[in-house]
């Protein structure tokens, strides 16, 4: 199994952890229910050294887990080693976008580096479909190295699905990010277009 | 009795018959609870902001400015964690170390020192953003707390000034604990600091457990401190550093806001963003990781023995297994910089991923000890605290694996900065794990702090448990699916982007300020206003300890004993 999308994803996610919270609630409540009654006999024991190995494992394989089935795990860890088939360099200082391309054209498979800048706060890159969810993210931290340079955020993207994504910062900068009405100044609509797969699924990347 | 005598002299509160000790105690448990009550109020108008400009949204349109907004959401963590959740853990604690070590509190000036500064700090932070729309958020990424540009440099000292008092407060509080557990006088008479620190730290526990497995008698047959004071003394120790941190970020902050305000403006960019966000977030993160999963242990397992009346399952694996939680709280905040690409890789991994997933273990160890301690003494009375202990217990095992899902790099990558985070995470920890462990532990102590003061109402205190645990999980639960559908936690939407999510949050979140109305309710009408005023007033009996011949006995809900 491979997860090509974060919405499939996020779509996992939901559906599993759904089953557990309703798991735990139950097991809480029949546990409680259980300790009001009289010479109520253990249903089944749970040996201690099998439920921490089943902790072990939990907590682990999560990690083993999506490792093997997230790309972007590996492609992260590995991504100074990658050439990435186009790359996007630009800035943010006073909560304005500086360079930012009019519109990112991606072809379908292609492996995208972003690389933002900051001059002033830390501020963050995220790509939204149009129906708000998030296709991925990153922190842009402001710095600079000893000759002055200011400091990389970059990340590597694999674009397998067409879609159209809005861009905006996901972390807090100010409410100078925002007029007074409440509309946010660092939104650029329609910044990522993604053309030529096949399976056409609404931008569901 | 009427209502009106009821709301005016309470049931049978007598504030004249409390020792120093209990008063202490009850004035910090009472500012808690007011400082809870702004804090649900606070949520609840961030929630209204969220749900938009739909019909019948009573909010005022200046709610929905941005200054203002993020003034509420700077403030709103300052007086949940500090002017609430900090005072009520510091107030029961105030009172259950001497209780428990049979030894009288170091010093109740200390103690009132410590409750009165959080309070003046809170208030202090509180006002900076209400006047001032002081607002870089608790986190205070560097440089935003110095951008006077976007906020008023009295503001921010003021600010900051709050804080610091709340760590000074915090400091007093530390060092009232420490001096206490080491006073060498009753029980401790004979114990030396060593012994009082190797307890402490639970080396007792692990060298009881290398010996059983070597077929060698045990290190300690009695160790010198109980296993709620071991948790105390432990958690206390990530208090301390995370008060050390927050304080030094504090003064940072506040000499660029002096310079600032004299006209000669420092460089920001001396200070590297991401080597802060480092520092700060290893402080931060004590609280989350440290202090709180480490009280909460502790404080489950005092409970789970006060409502049996038995002694606790896997005593010493819970001891050494407090040690392994404190070090692990040490080496977890990378999982807070896992979007930063700048931090290496190595540390996400290890720290952010690795270390952090210890969190199951030793969290799923308190849990179990917990539950076989109350299942072995089956059948119990479903006491109030009994049922609120179940409720901390249901929350951590939902909030827990929320944390360890999301400390993910694959994860992070799609959660972080999301309602997820705040939500099914950080609220249902907070709310339901937390709060509902604290509950229990107030009607625990209740009988005790009080002088056997009857509750007002069993009816109220039902209505609060029930709207306290749907409310919280329900409102979590909706946070966390916004937080999927791509809902950021520090951002301004106003047109109700992400309803229906928003208006079920907000329901069940109308739930939480009607729970925490009705506890209310039931503390004055049970404490009367008399017996409220009483508290704050000078106590007649000088007495810095609590029973120290009496033995702890098995409670059968004592609060309704009467």
């Amino acid at each position: 199994m491979i997860f090509t999308s974060s919405l499939e994803l996020l779509s996992f996610h939901w559906v599993a952890y759904s089953i557990y919270s309703v798991m735990i609630l139950s097991v809480i409540a029949w546990f409680g229910y259980n300790l009001t009654r009289k010479n109520r006999k253990s249903v089944f024991r749970i040996p201690f050294y099998w439920y921490m190995a089943f902790l072990v494992a939990g907590g682990v394989g999560h990690h083993i887990f999506t490792y093997n089935t997230i790309p972007w795990v590996s492609q992260d860890i590995d991504r100074h080693n990658i050439t990435p088939d186009a790359k996007y360099e630009f800035k943010i200082k006073g909560h304005k976008w500086i360079g930012l391309p009019k519109q990112v054209l991606i072809q379908c498979g292609e492996t995208v580096e972003f690389d933002v800048h900051s001059e002033d706060l830390v501020y963050g890159f995220g790509l939204f479909r149009q129906d708000g969810s998030l296709v991925m993210q990153m922190q842009v931290n402001p710095g600079t190295d000893v000759n002055g340079i200011l400091d990389s955020n970059e990340i590597l993207w694999t674009f397998n699905h067409n879609g159209v994504f809005n861009l905006t910062s996901t972390e807090y900068s100010g409410p100078l990010q925002y007029t007074e009405d409440g509309k946010d100044l660092m939104l650029v609509k329609n910044f990522v277009n993604v053309v030529g797969c096949k399976d056409n699924n609404g931008g569901k990347q | 009795m009427s209502f009106a005598k009821n709301l005016v002299n309470g049931t049978n509160f007598d504030h004249t018959s409390l020792n120093a000790l209990q008063k202490v105690t009850l004035r910090a448990v009472v500012m808690a609870f007011l400082f809870y009550g702004l804090v649900a109020i606070e949520g609840m108008i961030m929630r209204m902001v969220e749900v938009g400009h739909v019909p019948f949204n009573p909010l005022p349109e200046q709610f929905f400015h941005p200054e203002h907004f993020f003034s509420i959401m700077t403030v709103h963590p300052i007086v949940g964690i500090f002017g609430s959740t900090y005072q009520l853990v510091f107030g029961a604690f105030t009172f259950l170390v001497p209780y428990l070590t049979k030894k009288p509190l170091y010093s109740v000036k200390v103690a009132n020192g410590s409750w009165l500064l959080i309070t003046i700090g809170t208030a202090l932070a509180w006002i900076a953003a209400f006047v001032w729309n002081y607002a870089p958020l608790y986190t205070l990424y560097w440089p935003l707390p110095a951008d006077t540009h976007q906020f008023n440099v009295l503001g921010g000292i003021v600010f900051i000034i709050g804080i610091a008092l709340i760590m000074v407060g915090t400091l007093l509080f530390i060092y009232n604990i420490y001096a206490t557990i080491f006073a060498r006088v009753g029980v401790h008479k004979n114990k030396t600091t060593k012994e009082l620190l190797i307890s402490g730290f639970g080396i007792d526990g692990f060298l009881n457990l290398i010996n059983k497995l070597r077929g060698k008698k045990p290190y300690s047959k009695e160790p010198a401190l109980a296993l709620p004071v071991v948790a105390i003394f432990r958690g206390t120790v990530d208090t301390f550093l995370d008060a050390l941190v927050i304080l030094v970020a504090g003064i940072l902050i506040l000499v660029y806001l002096i310079f600032d305000a004299s006209g000669h403006a420092l460089d920001v960019t001396a200070i590297d963003a991401l080597l802060y966000k480092n520092f700060f977030w290893w402080g931060l993160d004590l609280v989350a990781d440290g202090l709180v999963l480490i009280y909460v242990a502790g404080s489950w397992y005092l409970l789970a023995t006060l409502i049996t009346g038995q002694k606790l399952f896997m005593e010493n694996v819970a001891r050494a297994a407090l040690m392994l939680e404190l070090l692990v709280s040490w080496m977890v905040w990378s999982h807070h910089l896992l979007g930063d690409q700048g931090q290496p890789e190595m540390m996400k991994l290890i720290s952010g991923e690795m270390v952090t997933a210890f969190e199951l273990l030793t969290q799923g160890l308190a849990l179990f000890i917990t539950l076989v301690t109350l299942w072995k003494a089956r059948p119990l009375k479903m006491t109030m605290e009994l049922k609120y202990l179940l409720g901390g217990l249901a929350g951590f095992g939902l909030a827990v694996p929320a944390a360890i899902i999301q400390a993910d790099m694959g994860m992070n990558r799609v959660l972080h900065n999301t309602q997820w985070i705040i939500g099914a995470h950080v609220h249902i920890a907070l709310i339901v794990g937390l709060y509902m462990t604290l509950y229990s532990a107030v009607y625990v102590l209740w009988p005790l702090v009080t002088n056997n003061t009857k509750l007002y109402s069993h009816k109220l205190a039902n209505l609060h448990f029930w709207f306290h645990l749907i409310g919280g999980i329900g409102m979590g639960a909706f946070m966390g699916m916004a937080g999927l559908d791509g809902m950021l936690r520090r951002h301004l939407y106003v047109h109700g982007e992400f309803n229906p999510d928003m208006i079920f949050a907000a329901f069940f979140g109308s739930m939480l300020v009607i729970a925490w109305a009705a506890f209310l309710s039931n503390i004055i009408m049970s404490v009367g206003l008399k017996g409220l005023i009483g508290i704050f007033l000078p106590s007649k009996d000088k007495t810095q300890s609590y029973g120290i011949e009496d033995k702890i006995e098995p409670a059968d809900d004592p609060a309704f004993a009467n």
